[in-house]
């Protein structure tokens, strides 16, 4: 039976390691690349149970990383990016479920990516990272996921490109995989999205402090990308949302400056936003994660999505946003429409939020009750059992 | 569009369906017939529903449910998809009644309709004595607020079928009145509230 208690946090947790794939043994990238050693740096929450059915798969989000849920220490002043639906009692019971999460290759919070140290080298990969797939990054968790000793994963979920994660996950590996959950995501990039993208890439390319991505150890191109993280920060919102957020109100003054300084709330808020993105974030793992994203077409070879996904077993979860224009629910109806032809076991619900491409990522609304009672039910008919207490 | 009260229709349709069928239930509400199929039945059940409230409420009740509208949410489904697909106190709900029920007899192999009966004496006597219109604890909609737009009779479904080439197996016709019971007298386009319709191509 489902216990009814109050949902709590997961308390402080920890990054892990897990290195493999060393030379000669390189992993043999989508792209043609190849990359070894790898290391991914992930986290876990909660504990296994003995037939290790329990495990939950995190995927994140372009600018995501390993740490979804809790804090390093208790003087940490936020917590995991996830943590609204992580942790005991809540969407991702963790009184009930093994929850990982791990930072993708090419990104830049431990796991191997262009700002790593290319062993052959001693010195950083920058421009000279293969270029990574989607499909790249969910064979590295394939990896991790082996190594944590767990034959098939109870779910997979993911927002945004943690769901084209999710949804690569179930066509990659059918049989590992009990349930997915793609959340305002696409089966493929469109040309829009596409497009804001290049602007972000070409926003980092163009600072002076480029230098072709050889800028480690010297001044880096903050300004690029704290721009292509504020054109970013636009498509995540809604009009509705930034109407409400800022309305056309002014910052720190009572009357317009007429002049080019920062007048506007929101002209604040995304200058904010950039810079504090430049701090804890890579410029070049920047334009990897995007590409990877890019190039996302899982419609791929035949050009039918329903054809591609011929193969998935999981169930699946879809989740989109009706504000969400980054990401607009009709993406997610061609999912569900490819698989419904499948006759996959689907539950579609499109949530009614104002918040845009970042409902996904907020503590309110219904999405995580849904993906709770959705979780609930496929591990009762499946005998998923929870982990002993105190074991 | 969800009738109160004694739900005699759900048991009609659960005595039409065959244990294990594969099912799909359009507009299916809060799920509650759809549980009680898949309880009592054992089916595979699919719904589809318009309101996110719905679809909410069968999520948790564990089914497997598409938010969307019936209108035009049947065309991916390949031909014969499900053994019976359900279309319960829905059609007077829908903008193409005439597209939908094609779609249902293509989709399933057979479909289980349930109309309100227009005919049904209160609603005549509520016109003819009020000159306004109907309201009943079933339909207790408003004129500018209703979502029920396509009201047929008994007579009418029974010629719509008639000239569309497709049969019906079974119909049932039914009264809320004393707790909801199966109507098996005479004129039952006069004394049905509502009617369970059997449905395959001919």
């Amino acid at each position: 039976m489902p216990h009814r208690k109050e949902a709590g946090p997961v308390g402080l947790v920890k990054k892990k390691f897990f290195t493999f794939c060393e030379p000669p043994h390189e992993m043999v990238l989508e792209g043609g690349g190849r990359l070894g050693p790898i290391t991914v740096a992930y986290e876990t929450y909660g504990k296994l149970n003995r037939d290790r059915t329990n495990a939950i798969l995190i995927l994140h989000a372009l600018s995501g990383d390993s740490h979804a849920a809790g804090k390093y220490s208790a003087d940490d002043k936020k917590e995991g990016w996830w943590d609204a639906t992580i942790g005991p009692g809540k969407a991702f019971d963790t009184d009930r479920y093994f929850v990982i999460c791990s930072n993708v290759i090419g990104g830049c919070q431990g796991s191997t990516g262009p700002s790593s140290v290319n062993p052959a080298t001693g010195r950083p990969y920058a421009l000279s990272f293969p270029i990574i797939t989607i499909g790249d990054m969910v064979q590295v968790q394939r990896h991790l996921v082996d190594h944590l000793e767990i034959e098939r994963l109870f779910a997979v979920a993911g927002g945004s490109m943690g769901g084209m994660q999710a949804l690569q996950w179930a066509v990659t590996f059918p049989d590992r995989v009990l349930a997915s959950i793609p959340i305002a995501t696409t089966a493929k990039h469109s040309p829009q999205q596409i497009a804001f993208n290049q602007v972000g890439r070409a926003a980092i390319m163009a600072d002076p402090n480029f230098n072709d991505g050889e800028y480690y150890g010297k001044a880096v191109p903050k300004d690029g990308l704290a721009l292509a993280r504020m054109v970013g920060h636009i498509t995540y919102l809604s009009d509705d949302s930034m109407h409400e957020k800022f309305g056309r109100r002014l910052r720190g003054k009572k009357t317009l400056g007429y002049s080019f300084n920062l007048d506007f709330e929101v002209e604040s808020y995304l200058r904010y936003k950039g810079d504090a993105f430049v701090s804890r974030f890579d410029a070049n793992s920047y334009l990897y994660i995007t590409k990877a994203i890019d190039y996302f077409d899982l419609t791929l070879p035949s050009g039918a999505l329903a054809k591609s996904l011929e193969k998935v077993k999981s169930k699946f979860l879809v989740v989109s946003f009706k504000s969400d224009w980054l990401y607009p629910p009709y993406q997610s109806k061609e999912i569900v429409k490819a698989l419904m032809v499948n006759s996959v076991d689907i539950t579609y619900c499109e949530i009614d939020s104002r918040y845009g491409h970042d409902a996904f990522l907020m503590d309110e609304g219904e999405m995580p009750k849904i993906v709770k009672n959705f979780l609930e039910n496929v591990a009762a008919r499946n005998g998923i059992a929870a982990p002993a207490a105190g074991a | 569009m969800t009738m109160q009260g004694s739900r005699i229709d759900y048991s009609v349709i659960l005595d039409l369906i065959p244990a294990g069928a594969k099912i799909l239930d359009l507009g299916c509400g809060d799920g509650s017939l759809l549980s009680q199929l898949v309880q009592a039945k054992g089916v595979t059940g699919r719904g589809i529903e318009i309101s996110e409230e719905g679809v909410h409420a069968c999520i948790a009740k564990g089914l497997t449910v598409l938010q969307g509208d019936i209108d035009g949410g049947l065309r991916d489904y390949p031909d014969r998809s499900f053994d019976y697909v359900i279309l319960n106190q829905t059609i007077q709900a829908v903008k193409k009644p005439d597209v939908v029920l094609s779609e249902i007899l293509r989709v399933g192999g057979k479909g289980v309709v349930g109309i309100p009966n227009f005919a049904f004496w209160r609603f005549r006597f509520f016109l003819l004595f009020n000159g306004r219109m109907p309201k009943t604890d079933f339909l207790p909609y408003e004129w500018y607020n209703t979502p029920n737009i396509h009201f047929c009779s008994v007579l009418d479904f029974d010629e719509y079928c008639r000239k569309n080439a497709i049969a019906v197996e079974r119909r049932i016709c039914l009264s809320t009145e004393r707790g909801g019971r199966v109507l098996r007298g005479v004129r039952p386009n006069l004394f049905a509230e509502s009617a369970v319709y059997l449905l395959s191509k001919k």
